[in-house]
């Protein structure tokens, strides 16, 4: 592990850093990276024209509107409601508020296929919610509709997570600093509270995103699946797949990498840019 | 166990810490390394300790050298500043944690570690607090308990880190004489590193004063305070008057001054007085007085200080006085006095 | 109440009102909060047990009985504990690389142990079938040699091993660089190994981060839908998880029998929220008390 040490800012007296270094890395290659570009590879063997074909058939285009449209909504309705949630968590007391409190993570916790079926039996037509809204005329279950509920429910967690952190270490007394100016509960929360909660609310909505947007168990279920219609972009790739269009499953597939490490890498700015805000203070 | 650093240079990057630094302490000595944050003085404390290496030079402790030792070989007792106890160990854990890793053939019976850290604990006055966990414990105790966990393995060398540093001034001096008498009881050879000049020039047998990496005087505690070798070492050890010029006990300083012209080498002379050295009368008694209105009077404390400023010029002159003395002459804001220095050093200094 | 605690209330209240919503707010806002818990948490998971319990609990238990369940658990149970101990290896192996050493490139090394959790668990499938199938990089080479990794078990680990990859790393990493290398470096000076330092220094202190790290790794092992359904085959009896054989038993229409399924799986997702719980608990009461890594100020009171 020699040539491990090179890397090393400053020699250690800590032992073990060949070793669990170079143990990491070689399980993480070869698990994650390998096999990663081994997708990125494959692309290789298709031409342009095969590669752009597959990536931009009418199938493809309606599923990425419905992928990213209802992951989008979802996460700006989580954006709202999730910081409400996080807001009521850190600044009420109610009873049973700790077990609401560990009941959020559910979402994460969860089995995507169990959330899947059940949001499924809830939404159809007789199910407890369904029947209340089918003589409504609205349809959830199998429509995209039953998407935008589904990814909901999968980017719950990631908002309430993210803001409540910051909303615990909130200074009481910058509120009471500006109470004593004048301002009223509205401005204190608008200049006050807002500003602090921002970078967290977007690093919130962007996580809820990124799961959604490659979202499959929960959704599958309560789609209608039906081609152009209400079919998201991980089945479609699915789809290929039991087809043995492996390039087509490929060239797709690439597409949804590409769009994740985007989203990763948008969050990792997020996080850089608040954190560079707060030390500049 | 003597010490010796022979040339020792340690750069972190292209940052140099430590340069060409050389000391020796004796058996049994308590040398205090003294120095402002970022002169190097925990770096070659961990050094001495096994915890960095030095790019250049060498360590010798008792006439052998270890500059390639490992750490776990050294015997060295360290007391971090941030105390790193073990925090999910009781106090009694933690002090016999040292003996508990000794090698089978080494390693003491259940009961002489027991009976050792008993021992200890009552040596550090903290018997009654045995089962409790780092986190039940103030700072003081945290340090005292971690004093007797480096001492369990009866080290031939005890380093402590700026072991003070994290507690509040009153807790501070009860320890810094604590140790002292800790170590006249034991005469471990120890270094103690730290940037309280008081706590130096208190508990230490020598002081090594350092900045920006290289040794500006080492010396006794009295030594380096009358007889300070630069105007480092005078301003870092307390509290100094700087007058440009050489102000000397026969001429008149504020002439000089504004007829300073810098010397050959770019340097001119600079008088240092401590402001305890200057004397105040209310009239003009000698020509070589300085005149100065007295701006604030601070009565609160042991002594009484006063801010004067000077009639040439826009100096603000800082004077420390008896209380009997300040009494005597009865000074009051907008009073016109006359300075005269009782000890000054003068020092060359390049020009600003 | 006397007058003394009649003006102290009132104090506080007063105190609070500076700093908090009208009532009115107040209620408006917990009601928003709760109606969409209610919806899209409360329901659902209500619903997960009216619907196994819907014929019955002799129907219930029935579900369980029947040999493709019981191969879907066997299944389910291997691919985890094989799946979790390996990547509890690499999770403190990268931990202690990262919190112990400063080096070139940690910081890469960090974002990207986050990859798996960012790609979709159809892609995390799909890597395997295009590397280990029949049309595959290997794939030639393991038909020849009779060795099975796509629709066999070998496939359902990798693939599982690799959603799960991040989780124990995840809560090891903030945990360690926050605890610093005092301790380390203090059980060194003392003489201990390398060793010695890990096992009763290091992991004493992150005993609970792991515990939850093993815990949170294990449930998501066991529930991995979409990246398993890529190299599964589907295959009753043999290459069917749990999370599979609900799939199948809701498309046969058998929903009683999927729900039943399901419930296990939610079970065991309740235990891990409970697991959380219990764990935060624990290390925020232990950072509250004094601590020197939160409170270190020169001059704070002992």
């Amino acid at each position: 592990m020699r040539p491990l040490a090179l890397v090393l800012k400053q020699p250690s007296v800590l032992p073990g850093f060949g070793l669990t270094l170079g143990f990491a890395l070689f399980y993480f290659s070869l698990i994650v990276l390998i096999p990663l570009s081994g997708l990125v590879v494959k692309t290789t063997t298709l031409t342009w024209e095969q590669f752009w074909h597959t990536v931009t058939e009418p199938r493809a285009l309606a599923s990425y509107q419905l992928t990213f449209g209802a992951s989008f909504l979802g996460a700006l309705i989580n954006g709202f409601f999730g910081s409400v949630v996080a807001w009521v968590l850190v600044r009420y007391r109610f009873p049973g508020r700790s077990i609401v409190d560990a009941l959020v993570d559910l979402p994460f916790a969860l089995p995507t296929a169990v959330a899947g079926i059940t949001l499924t039996a809830i939404y159809s037509s007789n199910g407890w919610i369904g029947h209340y809204l089918e003589p409504l005329g609205i349809q959830v279950a199998f429509t995209p509709l039953g998407v935008l509920v589904a990814l909901t429910f999968i980017g719950l967690p990631f908002v309430v997570r993210t803001v409540q952190p910051v909303l615990q270490d909130l200074d009481m007394e910058v509120e009471e600093a500006a109470t004593t100016l004048g301002a009223n509960r509205w401005q204190t929360f608008r200049a006050v509270i807002v500003p602090e909660l921002w970078p967290a609310l977007l690093t919130g909505m962007a996580m809820a995103f990124a799961r959604s947007v490659g979202e499959y168990g929960s959704v599958i279920f309560i789609a209608g699946n039906m081609p152009l219609k209400s079919e998201i972009t991980p089945l479609l790739i699915m789809t290929k797949l039991e087809q043995y269009d492996y390039a087509g499953a490929t060239a797709l597939g690439v597409v949804m990498l590409v769009v994740s490490f985007i989203l990763a890498l948008m969050i990792n700015l997020i996080q850089w840019w608040s954190s560079r805000r707060h030390t500049a203070r | 166990m003597s010490i010796q650093v022979d040339h020792v240079t340690k750069r972190f990057g292209s940052f140099t810490v430590l340069n060409d630094v050389s000391l020796h302490a004796q058996a049994g000595e308590l040398i205090a390394l003294l120095g402002p944050s970022g002169c190097g003085k925990t770096t070659l404390l961990r050094i001495l300790a096994g915890l960095e290496r030095p790019d250049q030079g060498r360590i010798l402790l008792h006439g052998i050298e270890v500059t390639d030792q490992r750490i776990t070989d050294r015997r060295v007792g360290f007391v971090f500043q941030h105390y790193a106890l073990f925090r999910h160990m009781t106090v009694t854990e933690n002090v016999a944690f040292g003996l508990s890793v000794l090698p089978q053939a080494q390693r003491p019976s259940p009961d002489k570690i027991q009976k050792k850290v008993d021992e200890l604990l009552s040596l550090v006055q903290m018997r009654a607090m045995a089962d409790r966990y780092p986190n039940q414990l103030s700072g003081g105790q945290r340090q005292r308990v971690a004093l007797a966990r480096a001492l369990a393995v009866e080290p031939k060398l005890l380093l402590l880190d700026e072991p003070f540093g994290a507690l509040d001034a009153k807790v501070r001096k009860e320890l810094r004489r604590w140790l002292r008498r800790l170590h006249d009881e034991l005469h471990i050879t120890s270094i103690l590193v730290t940037h309280d000049q008081e706590e130096a020039l208190e508990a230490a047998d020598r002081i090594v004063v350092l900045n920006q990496g290289h040794i500006e005087q080492t010396g006794t505690p009295e030594e380096v305070y009358e007889n300070p070798a630069t105007p480092f070492v005078y301003q870092f050890l307390g509290d100094v008057n700087v007058f440009h010029g050489r102000m000397s006990q026969d001429r008149p300083a504020h002439e000089e001054a504004s007829r300073q012209e810098p010397d050959a080498s770019g340097e001119h002379e600079v008088t240092f007085v401590r402001p305890h050295d200057l004397e105040l009368s209310l009239s003009r008694t000698t020509p070589t007085q300085l005149e100065a209105t007295v701006r604030f009077v601070i009565t609160a404390g042991s002594r009484v200080r006063l801010e004067l400023v000077s009639k040439d010029s826009p100096q603000i002159i800082s004077v420390e006085l008896t209380k009997d003395r300040y009494r005597e002459l009865k000074l009051q804001q907008d009073d016109v006095v006359f300075v005269h220095p009782k000890q000054l050093h003068v020092f060359k200094m390049p020009c600003p | 109440m006397s007058a003394e605690t009649v003006a102290r209330v009132r104090n506080d209240e007063w105190k609070a009102s500076l700093t908090s919503e009208r009532a009115v707010v107040r209620w408006a806002l917990i009601v928003a909060a709760l109606g969409y818990l209610t919806l899209f948490l409360f329901i659902p998971l209500a619903a997960v047990f009216t619907e196994a319990l819907k014929n019955g609990v002799e129907s219930y238990f029935a579900s369980f009985a029947d040999p493709d369940a019981l191969a879907a658990i066997r299944l389910t149970f291997i691919a985890a504990s094989l799946a979790v101990p390996l990547n509890l290896m690499f999770g403190i192996a990268a931990a202690w690389a990262i919190a112990k050493f400063e080096f070139v490139g940690k910081q890469i090394l960090i974002t990207l142990i986050d990859i798996p959790l960012a790609v979709s668990p159809v892609i995390s499938g799909l890597i395997y079938v295009l590397l280990f199938g029949a049309q595959g990089w290997v794939g030639p080479w393991l038909a020849e040699h009779d060795i099975k990794i796509i629709f066999a078990l070998p496939g359902i680990v990798l693939a599982t091993t690799f959603v799960t990859v991040p989780f124990i790393a995840r809560e090891l990493i903030p945990l360690m660089q926050s605890q610093g290398r005092e301790e380390e470096e203090a059980a060194l000076t003392l003489g201990a190994s390398g060793w010695q330092t890990f096992t009763r220094v290091t992991l004493p202190n992150i005993k609970w981060s792991l515990l939850y790290g093993v815990i949170l790794c294990n449930a998501r092992a066991m529930g991995e839908f979409g990246a398993v359904s890529v190299v599964s085959g589907h295959i009753r009896g043999l290459t069917n998880t749990l999370p599979l054989h609900v799939e199948i038993l809701y498309n046969e229409y058998n929903a009683v029998g999927a729900f039943a399924v399901a419930s296990l799986l939610t079970l065991l997702a309740i235990v891990t929220l409970i697991a959380k719980t219990m764990i935060e608990r624990k290390t925020a009461s232990s950072r509250t008390a004094h601590d020197p890594v939160w409170s270190a100020q020169p001059g704070s009171p002992s």
